[in-house]
């Protein structure tokens, strides 16, 4: 279950890759990269996170996830710290014997990281910067599990 | 003796990431009281609890949660991760 926060730069490939390499009974591979996304004329994103609580928090997350799921194992990369449009903020990996437990993990994951990882954006425009609203719909989006 | 920690925008309308609170409040909610009557900044941050969330101890909770045992409480806003 390994747990990466940074606020380097990072290649989700070569994270894949190397999450894929030793899977013994994988038969599903499942990964979803979050980027910064450029629309509204954003010039970068900040991300601020509760470093006492983030890992603990997500860690938390990823058990319950590997309790409720299939899962032979799980990844969660997440960013903070200043970043430019089209940076990979953060994924998740997951691996299955099956596809749908690797799909429904990972959606899973995605969920409960949006809306209970203890992290904020804020972007930043030419004409100043605000913080992110969370959206009713994604703590909504937690009622389905 | 309590450390409240805050973040994104409750960070800049109290005006600082951390401070040391001398406190007797016995819940989250009889804090929130104390700290808001402290300063215009405090009263700023905490006008509108609705969209205020809070951790004790680094775990997610609510506003009637006892604080008596606390070491470190946690405002901010609803978190938007991933």
């Amino acid at each position: 279950m390994p747990l990466i926060l940074q606020d380097a730069a990072f290649d989700p490939w070569a994270m894949a890759a190397d999450f894929s390499a030793n899977l013994p009974g994988a038969g599903a591979l499942v990964t979803f990269n979050g980027i910064v996304r450029g629309d509204g004329g954003l010039a970068r994103l900040e991300i601020e996170h509760y470093p006492a609580m983030s890992r603990p928090a997500i860690e938390t997350i990823i058990t319950q996830a590997m309790q409720r799921f299939a899962l032979i194992d799980a990844l969660v990369i997440h960013r903070f710290g200043s970043l430019s449009v089209g940076e990979t903020i953060m994924m998740v990996a997951t691996a299955a014997p099956h596809r749908k437990d690797a799909f429904d993990a990972a959606e899973f994951l995605m969920d409960y990281l949006k809306s209970r990882a203890p992290f904020w954006k804020k972007e930043h425009r030419a004409d100043g910067a605000t913080w992110v609203d969370a959206k009713a719909s994604d703590e909504d989006a937690l009622n389905r599990w | 003796m309590i450390t409240v920690v805050y973040f994104a925008w409750l960070r800049e309308r109290v005006g600082q990431g951390s401070e040391q609170v001398e406190t007797n409040a016995k819940t989250v909610a009889e804090l929130v009281d104390q700290l808001r009557g402290m300063d215009s900044y405090h009263a700023a941050a905490f006008a509108d609890i609705r969209a205020v969330r809070v951790a004790v101890d680094q775990v997610l909770t609510d506003f009637d949660a006892p604080i008596a045992a606390a070491r470190e409480v946690a405002f901010f806003p609803p978190m938007t991760g991933g």
